[in-house]
């Protein structure tokens, strides 16, 4: 990190310059090596990096739910089994990425500070449309990297007052950015968890049912897509689970979590498609 | 062209050191000071946007005197250096001592080569996870660094509350006790005369708070604000749990519990 900048150790110009509260436009005129968009590209194909799988997010009564598995993949080998997918974007957010593993984390990691930096200068919190821009922008940046086949596609998931409820929004590599309505899911799983969801998912429904719904939809998702982690008895390792309503955002304790697992697993007992 | 007149460097300095001195005393003040619980900040500062004292970082904050276009300008600085710093190492490498460097060496550069030295005075404090690990520095606008224990009052009548935070002031005071005493010492007027009477509205009051995980800055206000100033008000300390109510949970109010105690409360 360079702080100097001509007078002894002086805060440089940038720091100083009015009119932005974006970090990131703070850190692409003082620092542009950090942002991920801003690296020279290698000439030449694709290199092999693990790819993070499928995530899930639904509405429910009050909220939103946000879900996924814990698999990272790199070809035909399992790169990580306990990766975390769903991370908390601010106090009233959730962003999930699929895609190039390492290059998702650090847009994640950009953006949570992005949020909290214009929460900190301008005093209030962004709207959940500003929010789910703000990603756009950064997916967009990226899409030179896309193109060698380095794409990153989040799902954000936040909280609006105004109507109170949850909102999912999607985004493609050219940067798009999509609200969906009830129920979305990203990734290599995502065709089979939307179909799980699309006939699990009722209007009105309540958090431990959407919760239900989205393990469930994981489970359906790694049963037909092998880059997807199924539910991981021996090892007990359990989906990321992020609830976000009124009172903000939280993930669901691991305890919590075994029980919806469990009971999942022994629903599909002889009844492998869950038919009901 | 004529010859500017032959100023000496040390007439030069004192000439910007009055000029910015002068300009702080002109404000109100503010006053820093440990309490059991963490690091408490009262301003006297009626606006509830304008803030004086902010957050910049998990557990560091900043509070200003003086022209509000230069510590504003501080301020974004201060969060921009702290949150780059969070983002290219960790949260834990950001540091206060990190920050007052900084602040130092720009508030230094700027009183000796600008035309016009800044008029601020500000306090960068950190709050560590003992009361010995607090740290709180004072930065005047010729760059200076003072690293105090346990109080500050700066701007306006700051010499006068200063001296009644010596006498008053001890290590392991509650949260009510220290802000009863920053209120109290702001009331008072320097010049002996009567002591105004400034309401909880009139003060900006926040925290640090140690226990807090992440970030332990707060702001308190309304209900919470006054039971706290009230030597008669059992409430001595702000609550663990932040409020449940929709938006940025920065502030502490006590509305919440407030209307809480109400509904269940038939009578």
């Amino acid at each position: 990190m360079k702080l100097d900048s001509g007078g002894a150790g002086r805060l440089p110009a940038t720091f100083m310059t009015t009119g932005s509260s974006s970090f990131t436009e703070f850190i692409g005129a003082h620092a542009p090596e950090l942002l991920p968009s801003r690296r020279p590209l290698p000439a030449g194909g694709t290199v092999e990096a693990p790819h993070g799988t499928t995530i899930v997010s639904l509405t429910y009564d009050g909220g939103v739910v946000m879900a996924g598995d814990r698999r990272a993949t790199m070809g035909n080998l399992i790169a990580n089994r306990d990766l975390d997918k769903v991370f908390a974007a601010d106090e009233y957010s959730a962003v999930g990425i699929a895609g190039t593993a390492g290059l998702a984390i650090e847009m994640v990691k950009l953006f949570q500070v992005e949020l909290e930096h214009y929460e900190k200068i301008e005093g209030t919190l962004l709207s959940v449309e500003g929010k789910a821009n703000r990603l756009a922008t950064m997916i967009r940046s990226n899409l030179a990297m896309a193109m060698q086949g380095l794409a990153v596609v989040p799902m954000f998931a936040g909280f609006d007052f105004a109507p109170m409820g949850g909102r999912i929004f999607s985004y493609d590599v050219t940067g798009g950015c999509y609200e969906e309505h009830d129920y979305h899911s990203v990734g290599s799983g995502s065709l089979f968890a939307r179909g799980a969801m699309k006939k699990l998912w009722r209007p009105g429904m309540d958090s431990p049912a959407a919760i239900r719904v989205a393990v469930e939809a994981l489970y359906d998702a790694a049963d037909d897509d092998s880059a997807t982690g199924g539910p991981d008895l021996g090892r007990r390792i359990w989906p990321t689970l992020a609830l976000v309503d009124l009172e903000g955002l939280r993930f669901l304790d691991d305890e919590a979590l075994a029980v919806v697992v469990e009971q999942i697993v022994a629903d599909r007992r002889g009844n492998p498609g869950g038919v009901r | 062209m004529s010859m500017p007149f032959y100023v000496s460097p040390e007439q030069l300095m004192k000439d910007r050191a009055d000029f910015a001195r002068k300009g702080i005393a002109r404000g109100r003040s503010v006053v820093v000071l440990g309490y059991d619980g963490g690091i408490a900040f009262v301003a006297d500062n009626p606006s509830r946007a304008l803030h004086k004292v902010s957050e910049i970082y998990d557990r560091i904050a900043f509070a200003a005197v003086g022209k509000y276009n230069e510590f504003e300008n501080l301020r974004v600085a201060g969060v921009r250096y702290a949150d780059l710093r969070g983002y290219s190492y960790d949260r834990s490498d950001v540091t206060a001592r990190g920050l007052a460097n900084a602040y130092a060496q720009t508030l230094g550069a700027v009183f000796t080569q600008e035309s016009k030295p800044y008029e601020v005075e500000i306090v960068v404090a950190e709050v560590g996870q003992s009361a010995e690990q607090d740290q709180i520095y004072r930065l005047t606008y010729d760059g200076s660094v003072a690293d105090e224990q346990g109080f500050i009052a700066m701007g306006g009548a700051g010499e006068h509350i200063s001296a009644g935070l010596h006498e008053r002031w001890a290590p392991g005071m509650n949260l009510g006790d220290a802000l009863g005493l920053a209120h109290d010492l702001l009331c008072q007027d320097p010049a002996g005369g009567p002591s105004r009477t400034l309401t909880a509205a009139q003060l900006e009051v926040a925290v640090l708070d140690r226990g807090r995980p992440r970030r332990t800055f707060r702001r308190i206000e309304g209900p919470l604000l006054e039971a706290l100033l009230s030597s008669e008000d059992p409430t001595r300390d702000v609550p663990a749990a932040d409020e449940p109510t929709p938006g940025h949970h920065d502030t502490l109010t006590g509305e919440a519990a407030l209307a809480e105690k109400d509904d269940s409360d038939p009578s």
